[in-house]
């Protein structure tokens, strides 16, 4: 079973990006800059991130903590928590 | 008629099973290449369809394609080839002069099941029913997504007209260029309807599914032995412009739009009305100042439904009873129905005969029923005529909606 550290939980929010923007090359993405300034990413692409984490991993985000998706470290830093306590 | 009532057509880009140009089309239709496919249908298994080959990405990103609908994709397609076959300098024109009418027979099918399906991986629980889902089921949707592709500010809609839906998309575009409404119009037809197992059980249940060992003799129509209707994809956009528009920039003319006619049978949800698509071919050719008589190729609607192909043939034999050299083909044998494209996809590939002098034929009749029959059908061969100058379609649907357009061949 995978241990989901940050390390993991920043790959696991890549591959959702890499899903819902299969045009963007991400091998550079900064994790402190907002995915917005580094991608074409618009309020659906945010909607299709929070979507595929409930799917896949069972991870609700309410909506007031839609920002916390600003930027894949404040992505991890927020998810986290979450992913450890579904251990 | 002045010159800036009289519309002619200046483009043409389509995507069908057998064919991902008008030249691929028209090539294949005259060389007797049908294509269609076994596929696996969603809580059905194996059924026959035919499938478009084209390259969304051509077109659009991998997102675009992701985020919007196969109908979009199509429609997308079959603008953008559109565009280019017409030579208009797109970039300097004005876009909110441009208007986009497609015909679709249905929409939001496709994309309703796969939510449904969707969400039944996890219990029906309708928050996994996602965000895309209303703007890619809204009536608009391959309109729309034509509009945004192509930065297009006029309006933009479809035209709900059932299997008649390709007609009376470009019947619409015909009347708004008229009305001085748009001064380029994107005109046609989409069909995605292979996505959606509910049309196929649809048909199925009603008796009317074609099925056979060998794909392409599935669609037959006219034939003793026809049984259903195979499903296809597809779609066909037409650039429309005023006479005098096309000829102050010099465009090649496909043809002019001359006549055409919309009615209703108000009789039944599903079994066609002979006389009152008798009556719609009247209308047109009416509206065109024509004769039956003066009528060289009429590109037959059979669906190779039972009754269909009969109430069809009842109506054409009273129309044309007087016509003996006017010839009848059908182009769905080749590629089956593609819904909502039909009436579009039909016409367009019938428009080179203007050009070649050839009705293209109609394939898989074995033996002809003696109910269809019809005075100088096409059949397996393609028939060469001196001279080709007018073509009329026939695209009909359910709820009794029937639509003809009539194509003149444009002489300077």
């Amino acid at each position: 079973m995978t241990i989901m550290d940050k390390k993991n939980i920043r790959k696991v929010v890549v591959d959702i990006i890499a899903e819902i923007a299969p045009d963007e090359d991400l091998s550079n993405l900064k994790d402190d800059v907002r995915l917005r300034d580094q991608l074409e990413l618009d309020s659906m692409d945010f909607l299709d991130i929070v979507m595929e984490l409930r799917k896949q991993y069972g991870i609700e985000i309410p909506e007031n903590d839609y920002g916390h998706l600003e930027s894949l470290q404040s992505c991890v830093d927020y998810l986290t928590p979450k992913f450890q306590d579904k251990k | 008629m002045k010159l800036s009532e009289r519309i002619v057509i200046t483009g043409i880009g389509l995507t069908a099973p057998n064919g991902n140009s008008l030249a691929e089309f028209r090539k294949h239709l005259l060389e007797g290449y049908a294509r269609i496919q076994k596929i696996d249908m969603r809580y059905m298994g194996i059924v026959l369809a035919g499938v478009c080959t084209f390259n969304a990405l051509e077109y659009q990103s991998k997102k675009e394609v992701r985020v919007g609908t196969r109908a979009g994709s199509i429609g997308i397609y079959c603008a953008h080839k559109a565009i280019e076959s017409s030579g208009l300098n797109w970039h300097l024109l004005d876009k909110s002069r441009v208007g986009v009418y497609v015909g679709i027979t249905e929409h939001g099918n496709v994309e309703t099941e796969n939510e449904v399906y969707q969400i039944s991986k996890f219990g029906y629980d309708t928050r996994f029913w996602s965000h895309h889902h209303n703007p890619r089921t809204v009536a608009n949707n391959s309109a729309g997504e034509i509009s945004i592709n192509l930065g297009i500010t006029g309006p933009h809609y479809t035209l709900g007209g059932a299997c008649a839906g390709g007609n009376i998309g470009l019947i619409q575009g015909v009347q708004m260029l008229r009305l001085g409404e748009v001064d380029t119009a994107l005109v046609g037809g989409v069909s995605e309807s292979i996505h959606t197992f509910g049309i196929f059980a649809g048909f199925k249940a009603q008796g009317a599914l074609a099925f056979h060992e060998d794909p392409n003799k599935a669609s037959r129509p006219f034939d003793k032995h026809r049984n259903g209707i195979v499903i296809s994809e597809g779609g066909c956009m037409f650039i429309l412009e005023r006479l005098d528009a096309a000829l102050t920039r010099k465009a090649k003319i496909f043809g002019e739009v001359v006549g055409y006619g919309i009615n209703s049978d108000a009789q039944d949800t599903v079994l066609p009305c002979s006389e009152q698509q008798a009556v719609c071919m009247q209308l047109a050719l009416k509206k065109a100042k024509m004769q039956a008589v003066d009528i060289d190729i009429v590109n037959t609607h059979a669906t190779a439904t039972l009754s269909g192909d009969i109430r069809e043939c009842e109506a054409l034999n009273s129309v044309f009873k007087q016509a003996p050299h006017t010839y009848f083909n059908n182009t769905k044998s080749f590629i089956g129905h593609a819904m909502g494209a039909a009436g579009s996809l039909e016409l367009a590939g019938n428009l080179p005969a203007f050009e070649d002098h050839y009705v293209h034929p109609t394939i898989n009749i074995d033996e002809l029923d003696p109910a269809c029959k019809l005075n100088n059908l096409v059949i397996d061969h393609p028939k060469h005529l001196p001279q080709i100058r007018t073509i009329l379609n026939t695209s009909f649907g359910m709820l009794g909606i029937n639509s003809v357009v009539i194509v003149r061949r444009y002489d300077a």
